[in-house]
């Protein structure tokens, strides 16, 4: 038997480095701290040897590749979608990957923050790190999100009850405020719920915009809450001595999407003219803030990104997943470590089933159940090592607590991308 | 007779504790396919806790249980999943993300 102290579950974006696992005969065998959400990652870890599969029959690596290459060189528009759940080592590879066959490479950031991708890149994001808001932050809003559910551990480690330097008291010493359409198990935890109409966001955020700037609001109410409880809310935001305000899926994915975020984000931007504001995405997939960084390091673009001219092209709606899938146009994909079928609109997700499709991924999933290709891979964090990025952009590095037998992501891409040479040649003479 | 509600999808622990099961076992199956509904709205259509119902938008259909939850009147909840996604359309208003919030859907007993 043997401990391993300060592993990492990779569940989602708060990225736990306080795990504690213990291994017996190559087996976990018991894990500590980790949360409901995340026990199933060491818990019902994939571990058995699988052989990669070609149409449902087990072939040896080489011919996967193969196979695989094949496919992707022969489609005209191939999409490479997923990546969240890797680790940046294997992103890395699909980018690199994407850009030798010309392809699309998007990921789930376009379901999930990918709004908020847009919002920064017109605002800007007022950002700080978990530790300044566990260390410092005396006022919590939740805007959308509900981590009671989705980031179980987020209020002892970073926010609520979390005990730091100037919040010695934990949850005695910080104001919580919950905007929200419905009651969660996060809204109980708050001292002020506010719940707004379905839809509603963007009004709510302008008519606090107005308020921190001093300006009267000519109603009683706005989006379902009254002025004068937002009222309240705007001199508390700004005579807080450090606020932080985590927003998710509540905006991105509701009516207006980007244009919520973009009016958080100007809240929370001119709320730094009174005090010290700032704002996280609450981030699902355990690295899909990597997905973001290394998709940005290497084409300028955090999501939606077309090599198909032979440079980086950016394009939400053109060269986003569901809106290539629903209308037919990309003719092969190769999801890495996500599961669309079980997540995109069916109209998408059916033409997963219609193409010739590959997947990598350590669990058998929905995808795999439609896909042509599939490589069981090894997981990052449990018996792979890797990097991942915390919701807040700090890189955290995952360890390996078992062996495998089976390849890394990373090893599988890279494979392929030396299984089309004369496609690596002709980038080659391009750059 | 079908009633209009709106529609919003999301994350419930159950849905999380039941992917590592496997999508297609059974605590998955049945952490996704559940509609929580107030228990006014509940009333209004003449359903109990645990009955059936069909949600219809036009982008499909599906059968769900019901589930009382404290909602405002009006709104109905589904936990993420392949059984929410039927309901859902594929127009992303240009900006890659589907209508996962916000989704008018009609409710009729199944």
């Amino acid at each position: 038997m043997s401990t391993h102290e300060h592993v990492t579950c990779t569940f989602c974006g708060c990225l736990c480095d306080d795990i504690s696992v213990e291994v017996e005969d190559g087996h976990i065998a018991a894990v500590k701290r980790v949360c409901a959400n995340g026990r199933g990652v060491f818990a019902e870890h994939c571990s058995d040897a699988r052989r990669p599969t070609v149409e449902g029959r087990e072939v040896d690596l080489e011919e996967a590749i193969a196979e695989a290459a094949r496919i992707l060189d022969q489609a005209d528009s191939p999409l490479i979608y997923g990546l969240s759940s890797s680790a940046t080592e294997g992103q890395r590879k699909a980018v690199e990957l994407a850009d030798v066959l010309g392809a699309v490479v998007d990921t789930t950031s376009s379901v999930c923050h990918g709004p908020t991708g847009l919002a920064l890149q017109e605002i800007g994001e007022p950002s700080c790190t978990l530790g300044e808001v566990r260390n410092r932050a005396d006022l919590i809003l939740f805007w959308g999100c509900n981590p009671s559910a989705s980031h179980v551990r987020h209020f002892g480690r970073y926010s609520v009850t979390a005990k730091g330097t100037l919040t010695p008291r934990g949850r005695q010493d910080r104001t919580v405020y919950v905007v929200d359409v419905r009651p969660t198990g996060t809204s109980k935890t708050a001292d002020h719920f506010l719940q707004l109409r379905v839809g509603s966001d963007y009004e709510v955020l302008s008519t606090l915009r107005l308020l921190v700037r001093g300006e009267s609001v000519p109603a009683e109410e706005v989006g379902g809450v009254s002025v004068a409880e937002l009222s309240e809310l705007a001199e508390r935001m700004k005579s807080c001595r450090f606020g932080v305000a985590f927003m998710g899926m509540g905006l991105t994915m509701s009516a207006g999407r980007n244009v919520n975020v973009a009016e958080l984000f100007s809240l929370v931007a001119e709320l730094n003219d009174h005090t010290r504001f700032s704002v996280i995405p609450m981030r699902g997939h355990g690295n899909v803030a990597g997905s973001d960084q290394v998709l940005t390091w290497l084409s300028g673009y955090p999501f939606a990104v077309s090599y198909a001219r032979g440079y980086p092209q950016f394009g939400p709606g053109e060269f986003t997943a569901v809106d290539m899938l629903a209308r037919g146009e990309a003719d092969a994909a190769l999801i890495l470590a996500s599961d669309p079928v079980a997540h995109f609109p069916r109209a998408a997700a059916e033409r997963l089933a219609a193409i010739p499709t590959i997947v990598l991924d350590p669990c058998e999933n929905l995808t795999a159940g439609v896909a042509r290709v599939v490589f069981p891979t090894a997981t990052y964090g449990v018996d792979a090592v890797g990097t991942a990025y915390r919701m807040d952009n700090v890189a955290i590095r995952l360890r390996a607590v078992v062996p495998t037998e089976r390849p890394t992501d990373e090893q599988v891409l890279e494979g392929i991308i030396q299984a089309l040479p004369e496609r690596a040649a002709q980038l080659e003479a391009v750059t | 007779m079908s009633v209009e509600f709106q529609l919003i999808t999301g994350r419930t622990r159950e849905q999380a504790i039941g992917l590592h099961k496997g999508k297609s076992s059974q605590p998955y199956r049945d952490a996704t396919h559940v509609v929580e509904m107030s228990g006014q709205d509940m009333s209004q259509i003449g359903i109990d806790e645990g009955a059936r119902v069909r949600l219809r938008t036009p982008a499909g259909s599906g059968e769900f249980v019901v589930r009382e939850a404290d909602l405002p009147t009006g709104l109905l909840f589904v936990p993420m999943g392949a059984a929410a996604n039927d309901l859902i359309g594929a127009d992303t208003a240009g900006t890659g993300m589907p209508s996962f919030k916000g989704q008018p859907v009609e409710v009729e007993p199944a």
